[in-house]
């Protein structure tokens, strides 16, 4: 799976989680929990349905990274095994 | 023979429309069976019934407003010949009857999603329709959009979802408004070490998938439901000019909506819960709350409120009481702070915790040991799992 596709899966979940929020124009890097009004029972929610929809463990520890889009990517990528930044523009030269 | 009335789903509520019958006349009703749909300021709530019995007679029709009190129903006992003419019966309240049993799957499972694919998530989520009500007939039994745009079809689908608001906010408006008016509240507050309870929380979840995992919330409301079999004081109702004690503990939950709102519906017997039981309890009702379907006994049972403002709230609140009842506890959020251990100023997870409670019923010292008690069921947390 490419970051983009990682990062369209938080989303979606997100999506199932709080309905009526708006993630149109919420920046990779914002807290989503500022960003959204998300609360800890949301952010439970959501390491439940990642760790679920990947069949990964996500330690408690860990949850942390999933409070922007752009570190949830990141992080499911590393946990996946899928090449860090392969989508990201900012890194020339990874396609 | 008995009559089903319009139950009053908090102090706030005067009237409601009956928006569905799940029970017909000829059918068999046991205590706690779920009969009818009333759409309220808080939602659609699912009225449960407190009675064993047939179902007589319907008396209003679907679509119809009712203050609260309105006959709804007869119901003839068991074994009673359902054409007798009615008794002037009164149904109790919702809030003496004991508990109707709960859905024992409720309590096994925690509501995940379940499997849909991502056109009938999103289909759903853009209408708020709850997925685990809709019958999948993808491969597997997955949930595709087809199954979705046929539960949208469907009015009910749509109509149990809506929370309105507007009507909300002047049903807490006339719950506070009444609570300020009538009840002599006094306030205390108790910061206290939580790093024990904190530790409780990592170390339980270290070993636990993420579904079974609790969050300090769980344990607050535990330790505060434990602390009330040894104050009785601060559990139960203040109805007609006197205090009723409850046996039962039902703590109502303070959940906000995203938006503005907030409902406290409650957690039955949540003394009586494991900390993994109440967290599948709390992430049930936090979900309906914020989509609807929330029960009657929920909305009007609560004997104590629990108000946790959260990781990202603020140091302590000062809560009003939610009427009849005669106290609620306040959480702030968990935060380092400078703490002396020993001597020597340490960092440590500090919570404050807070109680207002109606000085008609209980008094200022009974109150503080009341939070101290609390204090030491959490430091003690392991013993609230």
């Amino acid at each position: 799976m490419t970051r983009d596709e990682l990062s369209a899966a938080i989303v979606e979940e997100i999506g199932n989680i709080a309905p009526e929020a708006d993630l149109t124009s919420v920046p990779d890097d914002a807290d989503l929990r500022e960003a959204l009004d998300l609360d800890s029972m949301d952010i439970f929610n959501l390491v439940v349905a990642l760790s679920q929809r990947f069949g990964i463990d996500i330690p408690d520890a860990d949850a942390a990274h999933l409070v922007t889009l752009g570190g949830g990517a990141d992080y499911l990528a590393q946990r996946l095994g899928t090449p860090p930044g392969a989508s990201r523009r900012e890194r020339p030269g990874a396609a | 023979m008995g009559t089903f009335t319009m139950p009053s789903l908090g102090a706030d509520m005067e009237a409601g429309t009956l928006v569905e019958w799940l029970k017909h006349a000829g059918d068999v009703v046991h205590r706690g069976d779920i009969v009818a749909v009333v759409e309220t300021h808080k939602g659609a709530i699912e009225v449960e019934i407190f009675e064993d019995g047939t179902i007589a007679e319907l008396l209003v029709p679907e679509g119809e407003k009712v203050p609260v009190g309105t006959p709804l129903a007869r119901i003839a006992g068991t074994g009673e010949a359902p054409p007798e003419p009615a008794e002037p019966a009164v149904t109790p309240p919702a809030k003496a009857a004991p508990t109707p049993a709960v859905e024992p799957k409720e309590m096994a499972a925690p509501p995940v999603a379940g499997r849909a694919s991502p056109a009938a998530r999103r289909l759903a989520a853009e209408h708020g329709v709850d997925l685990s009500g809709i019958a999948g007939s993808g491969p597997d039994r997955a949930i595709v959009r087809a199954d979705v745009e046929k539960a949208l079809a469907q009015p009910q689908a749509r109509r149990r979802t809506g929370l309105d608001l507007e009507q909300m906010r002047l049903a807490i408006a006339a719950a506070m408004a009444r609570a300020k008016r009538e009840i002599p509240h006094y306030y205390l507050t108790h910061s206290f070490d939580a790093s024990a309870s904190v530790k409780t929380v990592e170390d339980y979840n270290a070993a636990r998938a993420p579904e079974n995992r609790i969050l300090l919330g769980a344990l607050l409301v535990k330790a505060v439901a434990l602390a009330m079999r040894e104050f009785p004081e601060f559990n139960g109702f203040y109805e007609a000019g006197r205090f009723s004690p409850s046996k039962a503990i039902h703590v109502g939950v303070a959940i906000a909506i995203r938006g503005g709102g907030l409902a406290a519906p409650a957690i039955h017997d949540t003394d009586q819960l494991t900390a993994g039981e109440l967290m599948a309890k709390l992430r049930d009702l936090i979900a309906r709350v914020r989509r609807g379907g929330l029960r009657s006994s929920e909305l009007a049972d609560a004997t104590v409120t629990v108000s946790s403002l959260g990781e990202r709230g603020v140091e302590s609140l000062l809560p009003i009481i939610y009427p009849p009842q005669v106290a609620i506890v306040g959480f702030g959020a968990v935060g380092q702070r400078p703490w002396v251990v020993d001597g020597q100023v340490v960092a440590r997870s500090v919570l404050t915790a807070t109680l207002a409670a109606d000085h008609r019923v209980s008094d200022g010292h009974n109150g503080a040991l009341l939070l101290r008690r609390i204090e030491d069921l959490l430091q003690g947390a392991e013993t609230l799992l």
